[in-house]
């Protein structure tokens, strides 16, 4: 017999759930036309195009911010792609993790700035995104149903929220690891506080900086399957339709266009960051 | 802005040391005043505060109240042209001092006046004006901005100044030819050497034409060749530009070379204030004492401070008679001739003012012995060895009008070469 009753942590969750959904659903809904109107932008946007016409564009694209060998790479993926004819949802899952990672870091890189100034913001920043990271994401996705409905919108709110602390963490880290001699000759010449920040300590926290980028692209492509689970689309859907009717074929398929899709983007985003490198 | 002035004049081996000293004297303007200047890293500085009346000694204050002293109790004044030269080992508080000056780091207590305005009243705006404006920096590991080019590098006071980058980049460039670094303004910090980087951050320092430099030990991270060149370097520039300088190190040897003063640190306080040879003849404690040992005196004392009045002079107007007479009053073998305005005209030994005088001759200028030994009054002692050793007679010191200061002997240099002999 339990002597000590049982904390009602999980009620409290869910009275705190309910009382958000009937109370701010105007910023739900705020947030759910903005994010749709994203998505659905980016994927109309580039399924304008025939499907080659897109690759032959994203070979030169890459070409020009990456290097040529990511280019070559890239078009041969995304032809493998178009042939396994998974074109429209890789472009949707294209949009979906492009369209998280941006959100993720126009919230997270501020807050990543914010921890590096104040350590009253690091200390309380850092155990949330402790719990963001570890908790596990299929639990994200049932207050997002109840906020968000079903569809695109809840899986990538779920997406955002799983993938964005490496962004605040790497850009938090990446400023704080600048030089202190580089910060003081930043005052010791005059500068403001805000040309302090965008001609000194984010540049020369860049590469750190962008491998956070990579890591929020890398965890928003993971959490694609799983947001399928509540009606996002493109590739997760087809992996989640494979497993449901236990086709290996078709998971696998889904599967691979998923690792293209990884691949492209991380490359692409190293190879920005080698570049810079190698001129510096 | 206008680094037109530093381009604009030519580069001359001139020697600057005595370009310095000399402008020091002439003008005893104060460009750069600290007045009881204290500086406590912790929460509670007024426990250190209470304690330091209390006297108890730094380690017992770090001790119970966990407040560090930095600077403790400093004043000091910096003249315009001039370079002061704030010397100790690691953890004097030299650094920390500095870092005062335009306040990277705030200090506790005190006064820090440039040109009579207190920079510890300034809000952050007239901070920023008066960093941008009065106060170039030049750090121990260049402090340069690894993602920005050289001339950008160079501009970046400029910049935030917001004068526009054609501009800025135009005067970036004079001021990098300065530095001898013509044509290296596209390349990255990471490409060039040690000794380049750090002329890249001096001429970053002298971008906005700033009144006053702060060098936090410039030259520490460069080989000793290079370190020997940037100062030889530093010194010419300074001849040219003239600015006042507030210069860090832990080198002796640095600091007597590029320094008009220089103050030594231990546990944040100054323990002397003075010219390399006041320090050196005359240290003020134990300290200073060990601290000056090694140094080669023959290299720091000057001629102006071994030379003594000579004790009898004649003019060419007088006869022999009076110069026999002069010497024998005093003792001497030789007298030295000047003219009315005290300009050296020779020296007449006893044996010719003799025979003149056995001669009846009533004129003492056909005998004058021009060619006399003459040094400077800033030749250091190890120049005045040859050149007493080589002369019959003593030298005599005369000023850059060809006025004499004063004679120089034998026992004079040998007695100079003793440390601690103040006379």
């Amino acid at each position: 017999m339990p002597v000590i009753p049982k904390i009602p942590i999980g009620d409290l969750i869910e009275t705190i759930v309910e009382w958000a959904t009937s109370n701010l659903s105007i910023i739900f809904d705020a947030l759910s036309v903005i994010i749709d109107f994203l998505v659905s932008a980016l994927v109309s946007s580039i399924m304008f195009f025939h499907p080659l016409v897109a690759i032959i564009i994203s070979l030169i694209l890459v070409w020009f911010i990456a290097n040529k060998k990511t280019a070559i790479g890239t078009a041969l993926g995304l032809l493998l792609a178009y042939n396994l004819q998974l074109w429209a949802p890789s472009v949707e899952t294209f949009s979906l993790v492009i369209s998280a990672t941006l959100l993720a870091l126009l919230v997270g890189i501020p807050l990543g700035i914010l921890s590096a100034r104040s350590d009253v913001i690091h200390q309380i920043v850092m155990p949330i995104m402790d719990f963001m990271q570890t908790m596990p994401p299929f639990v994200y996705l049932i207050p997002a149903v109840f906020f968000f409905g079903v569809g695109n919108v809840p899986g990538l709110i779920a997406t955002i929220i799983f993938a964005m602390p490496p962004a605040i963490r790497l850009t938090g880290l990446g400023i704080r690891q600048v030089p202190e001699e580089l910060v003081e000759a930043a005052d010791a010449f005059g500068s403001t506080p805000g040309q302090k920040l965008v001609k000194v300590q984010l540049p020369v926290a860049l590469p750190t900086i962008m491998a956070g980028v990579n890591q929020v692209i890398m965890l928003s492509l993971s959490m694609v399957v799983i947001s399928a689970m509540i009606g996002a689309g493109g590739l997760g859907a087809i992996v989640l339709r494979g497993i449901q009717r236990l086709d290996v074929g078709m998971g696998f398929e889904g599967g691979l266009a998923i690792v293209i899709t990884a691949m492209i983007l991380d490359r692409i985003t190293q190879s920005i960051t080698e570049r810079r490198k190698a001129k510096i | 802005m206008d680094s037109s002035n530093i381009t604009d004049e030519t580069t001359g081996n001139n020697n600057s040391v005595n370009n310095n000293k000399n402008g020091r004297s002439e003008s005893k303007v104060s460009k750069l005043k600290v007045e009881e200047l204290y500086k406590i890293f912790g929460d509670h500085p007024e426990k250190a505060f209470e304690m330091m009346e209390q006297g108890y000694s730094k380690e017992e204050i770090l001790e119970k109240s966990r407040q560090t002293i930095g600077v403790n109790g400093v004043s000091l004044e910096v003249e315009a042209g001039e370079t002061f030269v704030l010397m100790g080992l690691s953890g004097s508080g030299k650094s920390t001092l500095l870092r005062c000056l335009n306040r990277l780091i705030d200090p506790t207590k005190g006064q820090v006046l440039i040109d009579s305005d207190n920079v510890l009243d300034m809000n952050q705006e007239q901070l920023r004006e008066l960093r941008r404006k009065k106060l170039g920096m030049v750090f121990q590991r260049f402090g340069l901005f690894p993602h920005k080019t050289v001339l950008d590098n160079v501009a970046y006071g400029l910049e935030v100044q917001g004068i526009e980058q054609s501009e800025r980049r135009e005067s970036a460039a004079k001021v990098l030819d300065v530095v001898g670094l013509k044509g290296w303004g596209d390349s990255y910090p990471a490409k060039l050497s040690g000794g380049m980087q750090q002329r890249v951050g001096l001429a970053r320092a002298l971008a906005s034409d700033p009144d006053i430099l702060l060098m936090d030990e410039p030259f520490s991270a460069l080989d000793p060749l290079i370190r020997k060149e940037m100062q030889d370097e530093l010194l010419s520039l300074q001849a040219k530009l003239n600015k006042t300088i507030v210069f860090v190190t832990h080198d002796l040897d640095e600091s007597l070379k590029v320094g008009d003063r220089i103050a030594l640190m231990k546990d944040g306080v100054i323990v002397q204030t003075g010219t390399a040879e006041e320090i050196l003849t005359n240290p003020a404690n134990d300290y200073v004492e060990k601290f000056v040992e090694d140094v080669d005196i023959s290299r720091i004392r000057t001629a102006e401070g071994v030379m003594k009045t000579p004790s009898a002079t004649i003019t060419p107007k007088d006869g022999p008679r009076l110069a026999l007479r002069r010497m024998r009053e005093q003792g001497i073998s030789s007298i030295f001739v000047i003219s009315k305005d005290r300009k050296l005209e020779g020296m007449l030994t006893a044996e010719d003012a003799l025979s003149a005088a056995d001669n009846n001759k009533d004129s003492i200028t056909d005998i004058i012995i021009k060619d006399i030994p003459k040094v400077a009054q800033d030749t250091p002692l190890n120049e005045l060895i040859p050149i007493i050793a080589e002369s019959k007679y003593p030298a005599v010191v005369t000023d850059e009008n060809n006025v004499l200061r004063g004679i120089i002997v034998r026992g004079a240099v040998l007695a100079g070469m003793v440390k601690g002999d103040n006379e």
